[in-house]
């Protein structure tokens, strides 16, 4: 039997996550509606004044898309795991933490692009300017994978433990202090007339490291679910 | 040349009695230690020229501080030991010292929003220093909501472990993160590193303080470690004639 490249084994893996989410249809924009439902929820709470709004804005924008992210954790590996499909994965001749990538990608084609792409849509309605605007989606757009591979982790670790929903927000959202001060920051500088730069490269700082190690720790904790 | 046997304290069966040896040696430090650096703090050390009588609270507040990170981080290595040799009493180890953390984290918390109000007119500031105090707190939740969620308790050693070690790795980045926030926000309004040199009483009582919490969470986290073991062990022998001698 010959050995599947790596490569191979990585674009195999992302083409059946993302065919079983096409599959699906609807419970890959579950996301994207909790998205947008809570970011029309704010106005109605707060008031529609045009300055507190755009004050808000990216900070609200920001969590929302937080959590949104979040929710959809849920699913990154749970139902490989119900029916076995994750044991498989793991006995594959093809490092796990590979694999783990190959998950995640998908996951975030899924449900991180949708959100950037739906975010300017959302901003318009806080009546960000457009520049500000280009931020927000160039900030979603490098922290939403950051998002995916830390939330991967708490993923991993939670599979077929009691309460885990609950339970993973409570592990993840911590974790996600630094995504959200760097990401709302850019549009906050913006907004400023300051330059975003510093606070996107930083974002892209947080990708670069969570890229590079935590497909390696979902991976420990994948094996550890799987024992 | 007779080895040296590294390991024999790694057995349960040896430690359990060892730890219980020791019990009470750390905690009547703890005892002694805290009771000078009270004495020190409240008696000894001069009044503030800036803030009175309220800065006394420095003596529990910043070893409680430098307690609640330094726990994190054995805590963190105790894990990773664990994990990487698979020894069993590491991770429980790890187990034990959870909730010290957690509660010195707290307290520093706690104390640090008393200190604040006489001092900066308001309990709670968003400070770099107390947000990522207040994030390191909702870690140790995690640590602990996970190990007790887990059924199994190898799986939940090791899976607890991966999260301490993302943990450890993380506070730095956390803490980084929320300095350059506040100070994107808001100027340095309120700064907790004063500029003028304590007094070397001051001083004396803060490390004589820090010695007795060390003791003390030496003293809770080695007989939180003997509960741990005589529950995990409960189907050996030694573990069962423990027990009885215990409760005759």
């Amino acid at each position: 039997m010959n050995r599947p490249s790596v490569a191979a084994a990585f674009a195999g893996l992302v083409h059946r996550d993302l065919l079983l989410a096409a599959r699906r249809k609807s419970e890959p924009l579950f996301a994207l509606g909790f998205f947008v439902i809570v970011a029309s929820l704010f106005p109605l709470g707060l008031g529609p004044e045009p300055e507190l709004l755009r004050r808000i804005a990216p900070g609200v924008l920001w969590v929302a898309a937080l959590l949104a992210a979040m929710l959809s954790l849920g699913r990154l590996f749970a139902a490989d795991y119900e029916d076995g499909t994750l044991e498989a994965i793991a006995v594959a001749p093809v490092p796990l933490a590979v694999a783990v990538l190959a998950k995640v990608a998908a996951h975030w084609l899924v449900t991180g692009v949708p959100l950037v792409l739906a975010s300017p849509v959302l901003a318009l309605q806080y009546g960000l300017p457009a520049e500000a605007i280009a931020v927000l989606a160039a900030s979603l757009l490098l922290g939403t994978p950051v998002l995916s591979f830390v939330g991967a982790i708490g993923a991993a670790l939670t599979l077929g433990v009691r309460g885990g929903g609950v339970l993973l927000a409570l592990l993840v959202l911590p974790l996600y202090v630094p995504p959200l001060v760097f990401g709302a920051g850019a549009v906050d500088a913006r907004l400023a007339g300051l330059p975003a730069g510093a606070n996107l490269s930083l974002l892209g700082a947080c990708l670069a490291l969570a890229a590079g190690l935590a497909p390696v720790a979902a991976a420990a904790a994948v094996r550890i679910a799987l024992e | 040349m007779r080895r040296l046997r590294w390991f024999r304290y790694a057995s349960p069966q040896t430690f359990y009695p060892l730890a219980g040896r020791l019990v009470p040696v750390f905690a009547v430090l703890a005892a002694v230690s805290g009771a000078i650096g009270l004495y020190l703090g409240f008696f000894v050390a001069p009044t503030d020229a800036q803030q009175g009588e309220a800065y006394r609270i420095i003596f529990v507040h910043v070893p409680a501080s430098w307690m609640s990170m330094v726990l994190s981080r054995v805590m963190a290595f105790w894990a990773g030991v664990g994990l990487v040799f698979n020894t069993r009493l590491s991770s429980m180890m790890a187990h034990a010292l959870a909730p010290t953390g957690a509660m010195f984290t707290f307290l520093s918390l706690w104390t640090g929003a008393l200190w604040g109000r006489p001092t900066w007119g308001t309990y709670w500031v968003w400070d770099a220093r107390l947000t990522s105090e207040l994030i390191l707190f909702f870690l140790y939740i995690g640590y602990m909501a996970l190990a007790a969620a887990i059924d199994d308790p190898r799986r939940g050693d090791r899976a607890s472990a991966v999260l301490a070690l993302v943990g450890v790795v993380n506070v730095p980045i956390i803490y980084f993160s929320v300095q350059w926030w506040n100070t994107l926000h808001q100027g340095a309004s309120v700064s907790l590193t004063r500029a003028p040199t304590m007094a070397a009483t001051m001083l004396a009582g803060m490390l004589v303080m820090t010695f007795a919490f060390w003791m003390y969470s030496i003293a809770v986290a080695l007989s939180r470690v003997r509960a741990i073991l005589l529950e995990r062990e409960a189907h050996t022998d030694w573990a069962r004639a423990v027990a009885r001698a215990e409760a005759a």
